[in-house]
């Protein structure tokens, strides 16, 4: 595990040093952006929605009962800003790109196309590795906002038509204007380009090791989101730990 | 990293030199301590059946593997020095081609000369169409290599090689999985590619025919241990015993049939 984890901060580290390159990787970074947004914005739009939905449906009736049900604006746009939008959209992102980015990288691995690369002083980690980390790494904070803004709505919708709850839009999004501040949605932001980092260098990493044929291509992916999922979650806890100790 | 230059007088071939190789994997031994001389210019042939260590001896030449103990030597420099992969345009055709299926023909063959910058997109086009139709594939830039017959896509490998215009090339099993005829204009080709660009060719086969057609020179390689280096009428007339087994090893299946229905 230790030395996984020292070819991992290593790898992160090369990505790092070949970011100059960045522009002249640009067309590949494009297409990587495309293919992520392409690939997860109507999961994310439908993931959000009945994320914020049910956020709502849950805690609106215990703080009606409590005479607060102005409060659950507020509580479902910070739930969503600061955890859950980011969390769960970068499980999704692992699962769904991540998979991918580990399943492409491998079976290039297993066919010889990284040989092929390094045979001909092609670096595969400024070739494959550095447009997929800046790719995720922009996309997955914009995921991020737009899963933010959706969930609002869900548990805005929820909120005002479950005769349970019966708050306004009106007095929903006033409620979390005062509520949500922009270093709440800022903390979120963080997170996910953290964890898009986690994703990229983890999936890469994975499919770099890939030995074997399609059994090794397939173990490969399956460990990669695995991995990915660990790491977020537990990550999650410290990230949480240290932006309150810095933003109380 | 700095980036290499196409000059027309860096066309001659490199030698090669590798000294006490030894390979393991998992423990076990896959090159013995092996010794072979490529001079400029020349191709050479390494011989062997199946599992004697060829293609990973191949892999090292080019420094896609790190060798356990031993050496391999580019115009006296290492191989895994950067600078040497910088300062000598070196190929290698895979057996399987190692095309990039995710890029279309015309692109696996520009792909050196794009992620180089070493010529504007106009002309990386006009070689690659120069290229393609060297190895009979003219008009294919722009299918993928899946939609290739086997023989189309070694073709296709050997033509990216050539887009590099290399010093040294080094072949894993040209002519496997390749009818006869195909075979045989792959051979031609390596020939052909000598004699213009005298580039240094190291091919690895276990086709006997294929070996001693296109060979200036040929080391037979056994259990991890070249066994015998020299032009292929030296080889051919070695004694040992595993040599001339291997080389004249043949189907015997119409005689034991004729055997088993007489009896």
């Amino acid at each position: 595990m230790f030395q996984n984890i020292g070819e991992l901060i290593l790898l992160f580290w090369r990505t790092v040093q070949s970011l100059p390159l960045s522009w002249r990787q640009r067309h590949k970074i494009f297409d990587q952006f495309f293919e992520i947004g392409n690939a997860s914005l109507l999961m994310v739009c439908v993931l959000s929605f009945f994320i914020g939905g049910v956020l709502a449906l849950l805690t609106g009736p215990v703080l009606v009962q409590r005479g607060l049900a102005n409060s659950v604006g507020g509580l479902v746009g910070i739930s969503m800003c600061k955890e859950l939008a980011p969390v769960m959209m970068s499980i999704l992102i692992a699962g769904r790109i991540g998979s991918s980015m580990t399943a492409e990288i491998g079976s290039m691995r297993v066919y010889e196309e990284i040989d092929a690369l390094r045979t001909m002083n092609i670096n595969p980690i400024h070739y494959l590795v550095l447009p997929r980390l800046v790719a995720i790494a922009v996309a997955l904070p914009l995921l991020v906002i737009f899963s933010i803004l959706v969930g609002w709505g869900g548990g805005a919708l929820v909120a005002a038509t479950n005769h349970q709850i019966a708050v306004s839009f009106q007095s929903f999004f006033s409620n979390l204007r005062e509520v949500v501040a922009v270093k709440d949605v800022a903390n979120g932001l963080f997170k996910s380009f953290v964890y898009a980092l986690v994703i990229g260098v983890v999936s890469c990493h994975q499919g770099l090791q890939t030995i074997g044929g399609p059994r090794g291509i397939g173990r490969s992916v399956t460990k990669s989101v695995v991995n990915c999922i660990v790491a977020i979650v537990i990550l999650d806890y410290f990230l949480t730990r240290l932006l309150l100790a810095m933003f109380p | 990293m700095n980036e290499p230059t196409l000059k027309s007088n860096q066309h001659l071939g490199v030698s090669l030199k590798v000294h006490g190789l030894h390979k393991s994997f998992n423990g076990q031994e896959v090159l013995k301590g092996v010794d072979v001389e490529v001079r400029p210019s020349e191709i050479f042939v390494i011989m062997g059946p199946s599992g004697s260590g060829k293609s990973v001896l191949l892999r090292h030449m080019i420094g896609l593997e790190e060798p356990n103990a031993g050496e391999v030597l580019v115009e006296d420099k290492s191989i895994l020095t950067p600078e040497t992969m910088e300062d000598y345009r070196l190929a290698m055709v895979f057996q399987s081609g190692g095309l990039l299926n995710s890029l279309t023909v015309g692109e696996n063959l520009g792909l050196y000369l794009t992620e180089h910058r070493l010529k504007p997109p106009g002309e990386v086009m006009r070689i690659v169409a120069e290229k393609l139709e060297a190895v009979g594939l003219k008009g294919q830039e722009d299918k993928l290599p899946s939609e290739l017959s086997g023989g189309m896509r070694k073709r296709a490998a050997i033509a990216r090689a050539l887009v590099i215009e290399p010093q040294l090339i080094l072949y894993d099993e040209p002519t496997s999985e390749l009818d006869p005829l195909s075979a045989v204009v792959i051979a031609e080709e390596i020939v052909k590619l000598n004699e213009r660009i005298q580039v240094t060719s190291v091919i690895v086969s276990h086709d006997r025919e294929f070996a001693f057609g296109v060979a200036d020179r040929m080391a037979v390689i056994f259990d991890g241990r070249i066994l015998a280096v020299g032009t292929p009428e030296e080889v051919r007339s070695n004694p040992d015993k595993t040599i001339q087994e291997f080389l004249n090893v043949d189907f015997h299946l119409q005689k034991a049939k004729s055997d088993s229905k007489s009896k």
